[in-house]
């Protein structure tokens, strides 16, 4: 520990005095205190010598950071928020700064569909205390027990059963900072029986000083019969650093889609996506696209856990890699003994523009049941040559060409998401960076 | 429009073709033929710009212009055009965007403006009258999951869009049936005038009987070794190769 404690003396050693302060008072002290001796006695920030992060070297951004305590809160105006590019239309737009709802620019869903509320007022709901801080998964996670330790505030959400939530809950995360944070959001989802719901998160910082590392955690559950799904659209300014972790518990029938899209400049992307099948036919599907270029380090460890019989899950994740970015993709697929009849498909597509861009691609599966169809492909590539001469060949130049390869590419993926606002929001996005990469 | 010179060539250092000369003039139909591997898709290749072919010796003129010199898009924007023995499938490109770059990449290399959204589709409902091209083909992707028919039904398609001076039909009736045959062979007729010209590189004697050529050329071991009318296909239809392999062999010097 004292090794890793060298690594971020600034942080690291600040942490126990910061926890005392900033959490004395707080709800849920037995938690947050099992949760920060759990991040110690795991050896605080995760160096590369742990093999979850050997590619990802959290190290240097945490060097800088000084806080955890959040800055006094400022008045978000309209103009503000239009400005961030990120706006929707027909949605139930939730604005959250620094993880605390701000009401007066948010519209809630009629009650009798869905309940939200800041995690700080949830503490007396049934579901609440069903289903918070209780996936398993928390406990391997070294930022997900920092969260837990030090979280401030965020977004419970409950779909009332058999509520059909009419629009999308579009949550726009804006995060501000005066100087260089560590930020804790901390979320709680729960679809109740036979409901639906789409959540939306977009994200951007507001003018601020320093940098912003956001360390948040969303715990979903999808009940009976529920279907949920989850929109993460990861963008935001360069100021902003991400590492997230989204842990879903299915039960019976239920369905979850997760589409994780990362088009920003943040220089450090980490997602963490666990999803646990407590029961039998559910059905899964998770789309990732990342885009990284200049210096950024994008990386997706997802892992799927198949605990019963005859459940479906289905993982596409691609990216293009220019400049000198680097990308990572871990898919864990875990089929246990009772699992039978489980049909798992994994498949990670890269395509690798700049001689200076590196991806680090691993598809892990681990079948302990005989009775399975599992797959899994990954590839690494640059666009095929003989679509560029066909394309050339019909008077297209190489710039132009290439760059319709690499859109294709892309939006094989987007052309995934159900909603057409986003869809399009986000082929804009991918649009600009790619346009950016290609032209020069 | 298209001459051709004691045109040499190499992939990977192995020689493919050994002294080609051709001469193509408006209006004209030449087709190609000859056994597997004489060079044919070869010589198409190299016409058409593609990397892997290196040209070793000789000349080739397009209107007066050193093809050579030239990148394969602007080859096809001078107005040559090459019809796949094997078109591409392009996921995520959609035929009709594809075809809207590709004319207007064109236009702007004439210093012409793009073309307006309304022309372009009037264009292509014309085009598609024309081609008997299936409409509902124009909004998937690039010839994927398209057959075989008609992939190159859609090349043959996209060779009326971009109304070439010159179009080089690589085996195009090759994995034809004989109804997407006769749609192909109608569509180039239908293009046929006698400003354009067409080489038709062919394994079979059967595409010129819908495709009726001016000239007939028999490509061997890299070398043009017969030129004659389309008399020739039907000889060559008849007897096969193998007296003209003779005939050559006995013309060679002993070595």
């Amino acid at each position: 520990m004292t090794t890793i404690a060298s690594n971020i003396p600034s942080l690291y050693d600040t942490l126990p005095a910061q926890f005392s302060t900033l959490t004395a008072g707080a709800q849920w002290p037995e938690a947050r205190k099992e949760a920060f001796d759990r991040f110690q006695a795991l050896g605080g920030f995760p160096t590369v010598k742990v093999e979850d992060w050997k590619y990802t070297n959290v190290i240097p951004f945490f060097r800088s950071l000084q806080t955890l305590q959040l800055p006094a809160p400022i008045a978000i105006t309209e103009a503000q928020l239009e400005a961030t590019g990120l706006l929707l239309p027909d949605v139930y737009r939730i604005v959250l700064l620094n993880g605390e709802l701000q009401p007066q620019l948010s519209e809630l869903p009629p009650a009798k569909q869905a309940t939200v509320l800041k995690m700080s007022e949830a503490a007396a709901e049934p579901a609440f205390t069903a289903h918070f801080n209780n996936s398993q998964k928390l406990a391997e996670h070294h930022f997900a027990q920092l969260n837990t330790a030090f979280f401030t505030n965020g977004l419970f959400i409950e779909a009332k059963a058999k509520a059909q939530v009419e629009k999308p809950l579009h949550i726009i995360h804006l995060y501000h900072n005066t100087s260089s944070l560590l930020v804790n959001p901390r979320h709680l989802w729960v679809a109740q029986e036979g409901a639906s719901i789409q959540i939306i998160e977009s994200a951007a910082g507001l003018d601020g000083s320093g940098t912003m590392v956001v360390n948040s955690v969303v715990e979903a559950v999808t009940t009976e019969r529920s279907q949920m799904s989850h929109y993460q659209l990861q963008t935001g300014g360069g100021q902003l650093r991400f590492i997230n972790q989204t842990l879903v518990q299915q039960r019976g029938k239920s369905l979850y889609n997760n589409y994780t899209f990362t088009l920003s400049e943040s220089e450090l992307v980490r997602n963490n996506l666990n999803i646990s099948l407590d029961d039998e036919r559910t059905e899964t599907h998770l789309f990732g696209f990342y885009i990284a270029t200049g210096n950024q380090l994008v990386d997706n460890h997802t892992s799927v856990d198949h605990r019963m019989p005859n459940c479906e899950s289905n993982e596409l994740y691609r990216g293009v890699l220019m400049d000198k970015a680097t990308g990572v993709f871990n898919g864990k697929i875990y089929v246990h003994e009772d699992a039978q009849k489980t049909n798992a498909f994994q498949q990670n597509n890269n395509l690798v523009i700049s001689p200076e861009a590196n991806i680090y691609t691993k598809p892990q599966l681990e079948i302990f049941a005989d009775d399975v169809k599992c797959s899994h492909g990954t590839t690494i590539g640059q666009v095929s040559e003989e679509a560029l001469f066909y394309l050339k060949a019909r008077g297209i130049g190489d710039a132009m060409a290439r760059s319709m390869l690499v859109k294709a590419f892309a939006f094989d993926i987007t052309a995934q998401v159900k909603i057409p606002a986003v869809r399009k929001q986000v082929e804009q996005l991918a649009t600009r960076y790619l346009s950016a990469a290609v032209n020069n | 429009m298209l001459n051709i010179k004691n045109l040499h060539a190499a992939v990977e250092g192995n020689a493919i073709l050994k002294g080609i000369n051709l001469n193509v003039k408006a209006g004209e139909v030449h087709a190609i033929m000859g056994p597997n591997g004489s060079g044919k898709s070869s010589l198409a290749s190299v016409l058409a710009g593609r990397e892997a072919y290196e040209v070793t010796d000789g000349s080739v003129e397009f209107e007066g212009k050193d093809l050579l010199d030239m990148s394969p898009e602007v080859r096809a924007r001078e107005g040559l055009f090459l019809a796949f023995q094997y078109p591409v499938e392009i996921p995520g490109v959609s035929n009709i965007n594809f075809l809207k770059t590709a004319v207007n990449e064109i236009r702007a290399y004439h210093g012409q403006p793009p073309m307006q959204a309304k022309a372009f589709l009037d264009m292509l409902k014309s085009k598609q009258k024309l081609m008997e091209f299936d409409a509902n083909l124009m909004n998937r992707s690039l010839n994927e999951g398209f057959s075989g028919g008609e992939k190159k039904r859609n090349d043959i398609f996209q060779m009326a869009m971009l109304e070439p001076k010159l179009a080089i039909m690589d085996e195009t009736d090759s994995g034809l049936d004989i109804d997407a045959l006769r749609v192909v062979s109608a569509g180039v007729n239908k293009l046929r005038s006698k400003d354009n010209a067409f080489i038709i590189i062919t394994h079979y004697q059967r595409l010129l009987e819908y495709i009726v050529p001016d000239f007939v050329h028999v490509l061997y071991n890299g070398r043009i070794v017969k030129s004659g009318t389309k008399e020739l296909a039907l000889e060559l239809e008849e007897k096969g190769y193998d007296w003209l392999k003779e005939d050559i062999r006995l013309e060679e010097p002993v070595q």
